[in-house]
């Protein structure tokens, strides 16, 4: 022993090193599928929207029905785009006007005025409410919302229609408009409101004029997720909607509408023989559609959901 | 001292008072008080009327059969109808989620915290897992479609149980990154440093006290997965799942699962010579659902507490 250290002497036993670098090659690759099931996603959307383009003969004329009554009637091969997507343009809608009163209202009691007792109550409710599978909210559409709500209010002609559906989605979409806009609330910094509080501003108008204002991108962004979270609903809109497949291009809400997810799920379930053909790879594109718009309005929340973070 | 007249003194008295004792009118923030209360109410009775709809529906259906209802496969009248096929296949679903998802995500969650380098690469795994849990449960359903009851039939044998479990595992992944992600940044640096500093390989450090600390944030992603999963209908219906009758269950053939059930009965009219209908057999099947989300809710709460309290002893 002459009290020389190599560096080979402090880097330990290979065995254990190579353990290590066996586990980091393992891990990597579970973080790798990811990106494997994202290009999977993209290549299954893209080859049968391929599909769907050479059944219809790239016949881009059909995606937009210039009949009298224009509509969505996949097993005649009418494709007209614009009746699904104001199917799910008006739902989300109707669903952001629930949302967005009762979200940021609940966000803002819950950030500003609950004192802690009630909030330690009232959160976990929040909480049971985004927990509630979507199915469940599309069986109280049809039995309490349609019945007691909208028939005895509007009645429409049908019991199950936009209106309907849309205002489920919207108790859908609520505990995340709450949520989101919630945390970007509580990440404004105390010291803003103390200096409103020090010349004298009263808690309303703190709030008003201070805190929402500081936190609006943070309430944007939960505006915008909330929002692709109401277009990409599929079950409520499928229940509630009214429409099992096919049907005329509508604007009023109080009649049966379809959306792209909808129109997705009819696509695919009825169709055991027949997995093939326009009428059935058609869902592919909506898809593709559905999967490009819900990505950007993704993309833009997210950014503003950094741009919170950054600020404070 | 100051000169003040006593009519300046009584107003400033009364003011104060106002102030103090909260007298004060002051009609916007009145205003926006009932605003929010009404908005906070509102969003109570929504949660509150949905649960008793769901809970008066039932109860017809659950008297008529009793523990029948659980145990019972389906059938073609309301009043005699079972769950028993929905549970087996979400049953089958909860146990891939638990089985694929959740060792592939806390594993993915692990390396990205752990041995990742901060560079372009990890930026994009992190990005594309974001947005993988923005994409809608549908768009999943046509991957599971195309991928699990398609190219994998040799596997599956096709929309069976297994094609479900594996489509719902890719559905719920992303929750399971994310929330094992923020579980492992939130453990102290010092832990691994102590761990480092006695000549702990990285591994080692992440199994041995890493993890174990994380544990109780993993646990709560992993029930959240669930809960979500056992939830979800979209995708089931987009691989073929039964809603008709399915005289028995296996992992080979074709399966259903309860939310299909509550999708499938909701629609059917109730006809007007029985007192349980079908609209009450699928509030029966909503309940047991919710119970079952809400057990898995609470049993995450328990082993969270639990392992708080045991690292509080250590």
């Amino acid at each position: 022993m002459n009290g020389l250290l190599a560096v080979a002497d402090l880097r330990g036993d290979p065995r254990r090193r190579a353990h290590d670098r066996r586990m980091r090659r393992l891990l990597g690759g579970s973080a790798l599928v990811t990106i494997v099931i994202s290009a999977l996603i993209l290549f299954v959307l893209a080859r049968g929207t391929l599909d769907f383009l050479r059944s219809i003969g790239w016949d881009f004329g059909i995606l937009r029905d210039l009949n009298k009554a224009p509509g969505w009637f996949p097993r005649r091969e009418r494709f007209d785009l614009l009746t699904i997507f104001t199917g799910s343009v008006i739902m989300g809608m109707i669903a952001m006007l629930v949302a967005v009163p009762l979200g940021l209202g609940t966000a803002v009691y819950l950030s500003e005025f609950a004192p802690s007792k009630v909030r330690k109550i009232l959160k976990p409710i929040v909480e049971v409410l985004a927990g509630i599978p979507s199915v469940i909210v599309g069986y109280f559409a049809l039995k309490f919302i349609a019945p007691n709500i909208v028939n005895p209010i509007f009645s429409p002609d049908q019991p199950r229609n936009m209106l309907v559906s849309g205002l489920a989605i919207g108790v859908l979409v609520v505990p995340i408009m709450a949520s989101i806009s919630e945390d970007a609330l509580r990440a404004v910094p105390s010291s803003l409101r103390e200096a409103s509080y020090g010349i004298g501003a009263r808690k309303s108008t703190t709030t008003i004029r201070i805190v929402i204002p500081a936190a609006v991108s943070g309430i944007v962004a939960a505006f915008i997720i909330a929002t692709s979270r109401a277009i990409g609903e599929t079950m409520v809109a499928a229940m509630a909607g009214g429409r099992d497949g096919s049907g005329p291009r509508t604007l009023n809400p109080l009649e049966p509408g379809l959306t792209m997810t909808a129109a997705m799920t009819n696509a695919a379930g009825g169709t055991d023989q027949v997995n093939a053909g326009a009428p059935f790879q058609v869902l592919f594109f909506v898809g593709l559609l559905l999967f490009m718009m819900t990505m950007t309005l993704n993309v833009i929340g997210d950014r503003f959901v950094q741009r919170v973070r950054q600020q404070y | 001292m100051a000169i003040v007249t006593e009519s300046q003194r009584s107003i400033t008295r009364a003011e104060v008072h106002q102030t103090i004792t909260r007298q004060s009118k002051h009609l916007p923030s009145l205003a926006l008080g009932v605003t929010l209360l009404i908005a906070v109410s509102f969003t109570l009775l929504t949660l509150f009327a949905l649960l008793a709809r769901i809970v008066t529906q039932a109860i017809p259906a659950l008297t008529e059969k009793g523990s029948g209802f659980l145990t019972d496969t389906i059938g073609s009248e309301a009043s005699k109808v079972g769950i028993w096929p929905g549970l087996f296949g979400s049953f089958g679903i909860g146990l891939g989620v638990l089985i694929i998802a959740v060792p592939l995500g806390v594993g993915a969650a692990i390396y990205l915290e752990e041995y990742a380098k901060q560079n372009a690469l990890t930026r994009f795994i992190v990005v594309n897992i974001r947005n993988l849990a923005g994409v809608p449960a549908v768009i999943y359903g046509v991957l599971g479609l195309i991928i699990f009851v398609g190219w994998l039939k040799p596997v599956t044998n096709g929309g069976t149980v297994i094609a479900a479990a594996l489509t719902l595992a890719i559905l719920v992944l992303p929750v399971v990154i994310i929330t094992s992600m923020e579980a492992i940044r939130a453990v102290p640096l010092g832990l691994r440093d102590a761990g480092y500093g006695i000549g702990a390989s990285r591994w080692e450090v992440t199994r041995d006290h890493v993890i174990p600390y994380a544990m109780p944030g993993i646990l709560t992603g992993t029930v959240l997965a669930l809960a979500r999963a056992l939830g979800e209908a979209a995708p089931l219906i987009m691989i073929g799942a039964i809603t008709g009758l399915l005289p028995e269950t296996s992992l080979s053939g074709k399966f259903t699962a309860i939310p299909m059930l509550i999708y499938s009965w909701s629609g059917r009219p109730d006809s007007g010579d029985s007192n349980v209908g079908w609209s009450n057999a699928a509030a029966a099947a909503g309940l047991v659902l919710l119970v079952l989300v809400l057990a898995f809710n609470i049993v995450g709460i328990l082993l969270r507490n639990h392992f708080e309290a045991k690292r509080v002893g250590s």
